[in-house]
């Protein structure tokens, strides 16, 4: 019984900001230009279903693009930082002023190497994700025991040995950990883009119902956004709970 | 012929600023036979588990040098099984998987391992059902009680054969009737396999009842001052007057090195 109203928690908080939403507007009769209800913004939803469909399947696609190529290379980038002292003295004081460019400003120049489309959305996507990934990683391998080392190494174990028997197992639970972050920023990544230089997508559909005034439409976006990064956040959070289930045996400090 | 392991004038310092550098050992000479069970006992501090390391390869030494099976020790050896005061499991991996893991780096067996699995694992199965742990192999460490991870960590470190046992105060945390348990466990192993051990402990009942040589380790920097053969028969019995006379004898000679 308690479990099945914990798992209904979600949706009636949702539902309950919604019906305040709902009434505030209609009670300080807020124009729907400067605020939608959200029975206009789901009209408006299902007005455009068919655009709001194709351009989220174009956001979606370029997100999980960029997405793979930041777990991919953040995940190399995050071994070689983790695992050696070089890499890491060389490289993470760059990576950390690379972070702090606002990507933003990075996609115009994407523009003029790549033209307009998909492309720069998914570097922008890649840019924005990987980064925590390549941090978790490194902080995995850098945390390991030096216990766990020593059983490996009084075995007489090579370095590429420990890396896979015990740095990479060590450092899935912080990989998932900057998954579940990473997938929410690809899709900032992507819409960013889009909306500063594209010619379909989420992002792209947005720019386009502001400059018409389309509030509702605007929101009805968002939405979506919303929705589908939930969804992207609830596959790698069952992901990382079958991957990692050793790392997370009780409650944590939850109360 | 020459001893097994050969420690010569081995001195350990602990790097630190100037001052601060820490001397762990000062020069230790230790000589043990091929199949002897020694057991190494001092005040806690006194650099015995550096000592460990020292003969595994894990640390090496600033001074003196270190020599087993015929072969200067330059860096981790592989003829050496492991077992630490904690039982240091893999949390990610099944106690089977834990017990098995050295067959997957040490040579001959890490080359052969997907073939061999199936043996490897019984091989596995019947050593934790020698330490008791029969029917655990498919739990996760973590869902082990402490003795039980101890038992298992004790597998793991001989699970290779290993020619060399070293032993960093493996049964330290555990309850006495367990330690005890253990203690014939481990007895029982080494009867079968004649295996060298170095136990390091600072339990003296334990020393006498599993080793025939122990010797005492004065306060830090560690020496070695004084070295007695223990000649009672097995299975030893810890009330037998001979066997609590050992102890408290040996209990003497730490008390004057804590004092000194």
């Amino acid at each position: 019984m308690t479990a099945r109203y914990e798992a209904l928690i979600p949706w009636l908080f949702v539902g309950g900001l919604l019906a305040l939403w709902e009434l505030a507007c209609v009670a300080f009769t807020v124009p729907a230009f400067i605020l939608p209800r959200p029975s206009l913004v789901w009209a408006a939803l299902t007005a455009q279903l068919a655009p709001i469909l194709s351009n989220s399947l174009d956001t979606l696609v370029r997100t999980i693009a960029g997405f793979a190529l930041a777990v991919i290379l953040g995940g190399l980038l995050g071994i070689a930082i983790g695992s050696s002292r070089l890499v890491y003295r060389g490289l993470y004081p760059v990576l950390i002023g690379f972070n702090s460019v606002p990507k933003v400003a990075v996609v115009p120049v994407f523009v003029i190497w790549f033209g307009i489309g998909a492309v720069p959305a998914i570097l922008t996507a890649f840019l924005v994700s990987f980064f925590p990934i390549a941090v978790n990683v490194a902080t995995g391998l850098a945390t390991v025991e030096p216990e766990l080392l020593d059983v490996l190494r009084s075995l007489g174990a090579r370095k590429r040995q420990i890396l896979l028997k015990v740095g990479l197992p060590r450092s899935l639970p912080y990989f998932f950990a900057s998954l579940k972050v990473a997938i929410t920023l690809a899709f900032v990544g992507t819409i960013i883009s889009e909306t500063v230089a594209g010619s379909s997508g989420i992002g792209y559909l947005m720019m386009a119902a502001t400059a018409n005034f389309d509030t509702p439409l605007v929101f009805a976006g968002l939405f979506v956004i919303a929705v589908l990064g939930i969804v992207m956040y609830a596959i790698f959070a069952v992901a990382e709970h079958r991957m990692t289930f050793w790392a997370k045996r009780g409650e944590g400090l939850s109360v | 012929m020459r001893p097994f392991v050969e420690i010569s004038g081995v001195s350990l310092a602990y790097p630190g600023a100037g001052e601060g550098a820490t001397l762990a050992l000062d020069g230790i000479s230790l000589s043990i036979e091929r199949g002897a069970f020694v057991a190494v006992v001092g005040p806690s501090g006194c650099g015995k588990s550096t000592l460990l390391k020292l003969v595994s390869g894990l640390h090496l030494p600033s001074r003196g040098g270190v020599i087993v099976g015929d072969r200067e020790v330059a860096g981790p050896i592989k003829i050496v099984g492991m077992a630490f005061q904690n039982p240091i499991m893999l949390p990610w991996r099944t106690t089977l998987d834990n017990v098995l893991l050295p067959l997957e780096i040490v040579e001959p067996y890490a080359g052969r391992f997907r073939q061999n699995r199936r043996a490897y694992a019984e091989k596995a199965l019947a050593l934790l059902a020698a330490v008791g742990l029969e029917g655990f192999a498919d739990r996760y460490p973590w869902q082990l009680s402490g003795g039980m991870q101890q038992r298992a960590s004790l597998c793991r470190a001989l699970i290779h054969a290993p020619d060399l046992l070293l032993l960093d105060e493996p049964f330290g945390a555990l309850d006495a009737f367990t330690r005890e348990e253990l203690w014939t466990v481990l007895h029982d192993l080494w009867d079968a396999q004649r295996f060298t051990v170095i136990l390091v402990t600072h339990d003296l009942t334990e020393a006498v009842f599993l080793a025939d040589t122990v010797h005492i380790c004065s306060k830090r920097p560690g020496r070695i001052i004084e070295s007695r053969s223990v000649e009672l028969p097995h299975p030893r019995d810890k009330f037998a007057p001979e066997f609590i006379a050992m102890v408290r004898d040996l209990h003497v000679g730490i008390s004057h090195v804590r004092a000194a």
